[in-house]
């Protein structure tokens, strides 16, 4: 009979850990039973080996080799049309798309670019004056509409024409936080999508996810991919003492690669994600 | 596949067939599926294994193996023992005995406390006091712009004497670390109320993590300098583990009177709601249900349970 030497404490102790960063139970539990197979299978039995059997399940799950790269470079239609890289901003209330469609325009100047912003939240509170913030500081212009309550989608589609008139290199569209579970609001969400890709179609759509958010993440990753497309995801807050676990359950079940974390409030508080980082903080 | 827990602990209670006392092992698959419930729904780990060690001591009475349903008795006892902890009955708001009354709110980045503010100044509005929004969050962009604007919503005035972080402010330090003087403004704001008879003053604050420091130190000086009556934890409903040390990093720092759990118009279940009850002891005052002014309730526990467990 083989056993391993890990008391049962170790396992529960490799359990929590992984629940308290939000991996979720289901999850949990398979990673565990994977790793049990493993360590009988390989004989292994130091605690400090076992560790590195889960962190390169962990890493494994995180698929490093997805392509986590931006894409943002412009265009030229068949007819000779300049049209601009267009990345959409979506996601729930608060998690933070505004600022990230600051600080990405931060990055894109740094890196020589052109940039427009439009500010496709028409409804929150002083939604597009926050934008307008973020531009200025950076130095790019930003697309808004003098009316409260105007089609977003409209706002959308004037931002990517004038990115298409001026030969901007990319179109940075924020748009309002919506619930997953409003209709309403997602068939909207849909129909910006629509209308911005009469001019360009996105070539991100970016779906921002608060680390501090626990196992509702995968419902909205899976209705905000199924209505507007995600290509990424911008995982934010991990500054805090979140994690941000829960993106190991959505990358998995959809594929979308996290292409970026938000680490603070500032301008240059944006990084490439890292997998390897990333689950030497869940195992931290 | 079973949905709720009800449908899962009868499942697990299927196979019995005789009646009377229940052995340990299935009281044991009865309070793993409770756990795993509780996991989904994002409950704490620390509360969660608290719960069901006290949910087991319960089960394993004759309360439950004389009971004609077992599964319905146990998710009885689930039920009452976290209405029990998210609090039986929901306290109004303190008012002061001599006016203004000060109602500090505090929370995460993003959580909902701007439009809180509008929510809570519209409600008191309704009740014939005339509350006064005093705009303290200097360090997001333009948050004094959108309490401004939440306050016209709610047809109340606001005191913004600095405009904060704006890309029109001529602040030379609009990229330092900490903008303008929120403890002054708050501060500034109560003796407004008081010259201008407002009896309700609801001081908006910059949101901020539970580590740090420096402006969990701005949050309880402006907390000392206006000595609000209600100091208002306002928690995002989707927020999984991390409630715990979220919400003991503001009981300390602000040590607040009272939570308000928002975004609850979502499909979380909102474990975190259990967990910061449990936690800190202070009571879930109020629900945010919506973006608009009127999408606010006072906070019904025993719904809360039910939402907890999917039933
Ligand atoms: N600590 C921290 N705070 C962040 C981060 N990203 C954004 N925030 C803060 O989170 C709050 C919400 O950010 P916004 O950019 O307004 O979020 P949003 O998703 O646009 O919000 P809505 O448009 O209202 O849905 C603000 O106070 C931001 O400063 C981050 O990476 N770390
Ligand atoms: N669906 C829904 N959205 C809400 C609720 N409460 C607030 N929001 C939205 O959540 C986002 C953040 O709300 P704010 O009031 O700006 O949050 P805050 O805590 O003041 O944010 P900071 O000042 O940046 O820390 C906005 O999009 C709000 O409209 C709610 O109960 N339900
Ligand atoms: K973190
Ligand atoms: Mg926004
Ligand atoms: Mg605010």
């Amino acid at each position: 009979l083989s056993r391993d030497s890990l008391t049962e404490d170790d396992w529960d102790e490799i359990e929590e850990e992984l629940l308290l960063a939000d991996v979720g139970a289901g999850p949990t539990t398979e990673l565990l039973d994977a790793l049990r197979t493993r360590v009988r299978v390989l004989g292994v039995r130091e605690p400090a080996a076992v560790r590195d059997l889960l962190r390169a399940e962990l890493v494994a799950l995180l698929q490093p080799e997805l392509d986590r790269t931006l894409h943002t470079d412009p265009r030229t239609a068949e007819d000779g049309t300049h049209l601009p890289a267009v990345t959409l901003v979506v996601g729930v209330n608060g998690t933070g798309k505004t600022t990230t469609v600051g600080k990405l325009a931060r990055v894109l100047v740094a890196d020589g670019r052109s940039v427009v912003l439009g500010a496709a939240d028409t409804f929150r509170a002083a939604a597009a004056d926050q934008l307008t913030t973020w531009g200025n500081r950076v130095g790019v212009p930003t697309v808004r509409s003098d009316r409260e309550g105007a089609d977003p989608a409209s706002v959308a589609f004037e931002a990517v024409a004038r990115g298409r008139d001026e030969k901007t290199d990319v179109v940075l569209v924020d748009t309002a936080g919506r619930l997953q579970n409003k209709a309403g609001l997602m068939d909207e969400l849909g129909k910006i999508v629509r209308v911005a890709s009469k001019v360009a179609a996105p070539s991100e759509v970016l779906l921002v996810l608060d680390a501090t958010t626990g196992q509702n993440g995968l419902s909205q990753a899976r209705v905000f991919a199924e209505v507007a497309g995600v290509t990424g995801i911008v995982l934010t807050k991990l500054d805090g003492t979140a994690k941000g676990g829960i993106v190991v359950q959505v990358q998995r079940e959809l594929g979308v690669p996290v292409k970026l974390i938000g680490l603070g409030e500032g301008p240059d508080d944006l990084a490439p994600f890292d997998v390897e980082e990333f689950v030497d903080g869940i195992l931290g | 596949m079973f949905n709720s827990l009800s449908d899962r602990l009868t499942s697990t209670f299927k196979n019995l067939r005789t009646r009377g006392r229940l052995s340990e092992a299935d009281i044991d698959a009865t309070v793993r599926e409770i756990r795993r419930a509780l996991l989904d729904a994002d409950v704490a780990v620390p509360v969660v294994r608290e719960f069901t060690a006290a949910v087991r001591e319960r089960a394993l009475s004759s309360e439950v193996s004389g009971a004609l349903n077992p599964a319905q008795q146990v998710v009885k006892i689930v039920n009452e023992e976290l209405v029990d902890i998210l609090g039986g009955a929901t306290r109004p708001l303190t008012l002061a005995k001599t006016p203004p009354t000060v109602i500090m709110l505090a929370g995460l980045q993003g959580a909902g406390k701007t439009t809180l503010a509008g929510k809570l100044a519209h409600a008191l509005k309704g009740q014939g006091h005339t509350p006064l929004l005093v705009a303290a969050d200097l360090q997001r962009p333009n948050a004094v712009t959108q309490l401004s604007v939440v306050a016209e919503r709610a047809g109340v005035p606001v005191f913004a004497p600095h405009p904060g972080n704006t890309s029109e402010a001529d602040d030379p330090a609009a990229d330092a670390p900490l903008i303008g003087d929120p403890v002054g403004v708050a501060r500034d704001g109560v003796a407004y109320a008081k010259e201008r008879q407002h009896d309700v003053v609801i001081v908006d604050t910059a949101g901020r993590l539970g580590i740090d420091q420096v402006l969990m130190q701005q949050a309880a000086d402006i907390r000392a300098a206006v000595n609000p009556d209600e100091v208002l934890f306002v928690i995002d409903a989707m927020i999984g583990q991390d409630a715990v040390n979220t919400a003991k990093a503001f009981a300390d720092g602000v040590d607040f009177t009272g939570v308000v759990l928002s975004k609850l118009d979502g499909d979380a279940r909102g474990g975190a709601a259990l967990s910061v009850a449990k936690v800190t002891g202070r009571p879930i005052m109020f629900a945010s249900t919506g973006e608009k002014l009127t999408d606010f309730e006072v906070f019904h526990p025993d719904r809360m349970a039910s939402r907890i467990l999917d039933m």
